[in-house]
């Protein structure tokens, strides 16, 4: 099956941004992951069209990136971080608990196709620790409990909100095409900045 | 002086504000202030004024910010451009994450300083994939900013016209790595390259180009805003001004500290409350954990670009991890060890096959499977690793290795004569005492 006429279109847009076309071969990835859920090879197939290098070039850059996945995600990609920090404290039980609580490994999805894991690595918000992703949304100072919780109510279609993100957790495809430089205008919504974050400019102003 | 007192919110000063991240809320608090005043200089003035302000890069090596600039060759009829390394992924690193998130504004205004400086007229942020909340909001700053003449044609009047694409990486840690950054922005996979040429001369397209860290570029504005004196009151000898640090782990309050160059980890860690209650500093790092780490011994090493090298480590990224006695120190090194291989970007031999090696052999080590012996060719590793890559990589994998080997090694025979590793990793997690 084609791409529509306005994704296309989409697609043009995004290789625009850029001095030469080549470079839009990221974003345009982000872009397929946002319509078919995975590096498809349909989106293999258009992007070396539209950028005239070989299906073998794009794979070689989606294969190169591991946030460019060969089979769909779920619609909740759960990223638990196991580098050294997160792992100590508390991001190993996590992960532990999580794959028996959903009976899943590593890149593997539930039946159900809502709830897809991953050990992922440092995801710069090491005094939140242990940190949880979903669809790349920061879920900040986890427990085992708590992330289960989180894919239960998930599953159950009501996923709580993101610590520092907006109101109401949008799917792994809609966070895709905001990578692709799509917005979905809710830059306003959520925190500026968490409390760790805001410790020393407190400390410095005598507010603590 | 007390440590709070030392504290200089300046990048984070309005963090605490809820429209910290808009442009209204930039600009009630000053922004776009320093552009006005930079476009009224000539560029090279603008360069000279970075020079001598003293500020060094703060992604990592510490170079003169200045002087990067004034290496773009000028008034060679070729495109020059302006990257920002916004691919913030050293393990233990969190402060440009969080300052995208609550003040997008200061980069691009140092971007717009810095671009019409080296004469550059498109800049990119290469931004890491894997925080959505963050591509929001700079996305949403680059808007507002054209939408208010600070990006486009003409800017301010002046004749000074700027592109500002944002772009996304997609989960590669050396893409951190500026040259790989470049052939990623480019298209391709992200892998370093040779050098020369530099990206000075032939960056992105092969045109001269200027990589700078996030926090880098935004401290350009306050610089120009306040002045040189203004940044030069604050730091040490050689290194200057203000800087975000990064402290997490078994401390009770973890967060970012705005502070001058050269404050102490003893200092720091009063502010953040002390190691965790009942507890002991056992390691930490500097810089990342491609830094070599440090223990109870470094707790007065000021933290500036040389105090911490003369020390044996690196000043890095100002990401301090602190560790307690509950930590194993060789499944710490072991699980780094576990990101290099997974990082490598399989370029070079002595990195890509390296690290699999190293993983390997802190397994056995770590199960308590290892020998004395395993030790000494563990260093061999090491030695045959670092500094015969392209990039530092390489050097970083094996920091974690050599420095804990250094400061622990008793630690690594013990896992062998107790047949395991004697450690509880229960006792290390956050939530040992609140039920997980």
């Amino acid at each position: 099956m084609e791409f529509t006429a306005d994704q296309l279109k989409i697609m043009d847009s995004i290789i625009a941004r850029y001095p030469r076309s080549r470079s839009a071969v990221m974003p345009l990835l982000h872009y397929v992951q946002a319509i078919d859920g995975y590096i498809t090879p349909r989106g293999i197939e258009t992007i070396s069209k539209k950028l005239d290098i070989a299906t073998a070039e794009v794979t070689a850059v989606s294969s190169f990136y591991t946030q460019y996945r060969t089979e769909p995600a779920g619609e909740y990609h759960v990223g638990v971080c196991v580098n050294t920090l997160c792992a100590v404290m508390g991001g190993d039980a996590i992960y532990d608990s999580l794959t028996d609580h959903l009976g899943i490994e590593n890149h593997e999805t539930t039946k159900d196709g809502k709830v897809s894991i991953e050990r992922i690595e440092c995801n710069a918000a090491c005094d939140y620790a242990p940190v949880v992703m979903v669809n790349w949304e920061f879920y900040d100072n986890q427990t085992p409990q708590s992330v289960k919780d989180l894919v239960d109510a998930a599953r159950a279609g009501n996923p709580p909100a993101p610590t520092r993100g907006p109101k109401k957790l949008r799917t792994w495809k809609q966070n895709s095409e905001v990578l692709a430089g799509l917005s979905d205008g809710l830059a306003n919504e959520g925190v500026s900045a968490g409390g760790p974050s805001l410790l020393g400019l407190k400390i410095a102003k005598g507010e603590k | 002086m007390t440590p709070a007192s030392k504290l200089t919110p300046v990048l984070s000063a309005n963090w605490d504000e809820k429209d910290s991240f808009t442009i209204e809320g930039y600009k009630r608090n000053g922004g776009y202030k320093a552009v006005t005043k930079a476009l009224a200089m000539e560029p090279d003035a603008v360069i000279q004024m970075i020079k001598d302000s003293g500020l060094r890069g703060r992604g990592g090596a510490g170079f003169p910010t200045g002087s990067k600039w004034g290496f773009i060759p000028q008034g060679d009829n070729k495109d020059h451009y302006l990257v920002v390394n916004a691919d913030e992924s050293e393990p233990g690193t969190c402060k440009d994450m969080p300052l995208l998130l609550a003040n997008p504004h200061v980069l691009i205004e140092g971007i717009i300083i810095g671009s019409y400086a080296i004469r550059a007229n498109h800049a990119f942020i290469y931004l890491r994939g894997e925080v959505v909340h963050v591509f929001r909001r700079v996305q949403q700053a680059i808007e507002d900013a054209y939408k208010a003449g600070l990006l486009g044609k003409n800017i301010g009047g002046k004749g000074f016209d700027l592109e500002l694409t944002l772009h996304a990486g997609a989960g590669a840690y050396i893409c951190g790595e500026e040259t790989a950054l470049l052939d990623s922005l480019e298209g391709f996979r992200g892998q370093p390259r040779l050098r020369p040429p530099f990206p000075a001369i032939a960056g992105l397209y092969a045109k001269p180009t200027v990589v700078n860290n996030v926090e880098s570029v935004a401290s350009v504005p306050s610089i120009i805003n306040n002045g040189i004196e203004w940044f030069q009151a604050m730091g040490t000898e050689k290194s200057k001004g203000f800087t975000l640090y990064s402290l997490s782990g078994h401390v009770n309050n973890p967060g970012q500290f705005e502070a001058p160059l050269g404050i102490t980890l003893r200092e720091l860690l009063e502010l953040a409350g002390g190691v965790r209650t009942g507890h002991k500093l056992k390691f930490w790092t500097p810089g990342g954990s491609s830094t070599p780490m440090f223990t109870d011994e470094h707790l007065d090493i000021p933290l500036d670009y040389e105090g911490v090298s003369a020390a044996g480590s690196m000043l890095g990224t100002k990401a301090l991890q602190i560790f307690d006695e509950t930590t194993c120190v060789v499944r710490a090194a072991l699980r780094w060890s576990e990101f290099y291989k997974h990082e490598s970007c399989g370029k070079c031999t002595p990195c890509r096959e390296g690290t699999w090696w190293l993983v390997q052999m802190l397994h056995d080590l770590e199960d308590g499977k290892g020998t004395e012996a395993d030790l000494t060719k563990l260093l061999d590793l090491c030695d045959n690793i670092a500094g015969r890559s392209f990039c530092a990589l390489a050097d970083g994998a094996v920091a974690p290795i050599m420095s804990s080997l250094k400061y622990f090694r008793d630690e690594y025979l013990e896992h062998q004569r107790n047949g395991g590793c004697p450690f509880d990793p229960v006792a290390s997690t956050v939530f040992k005492t609140v039920g997980a």
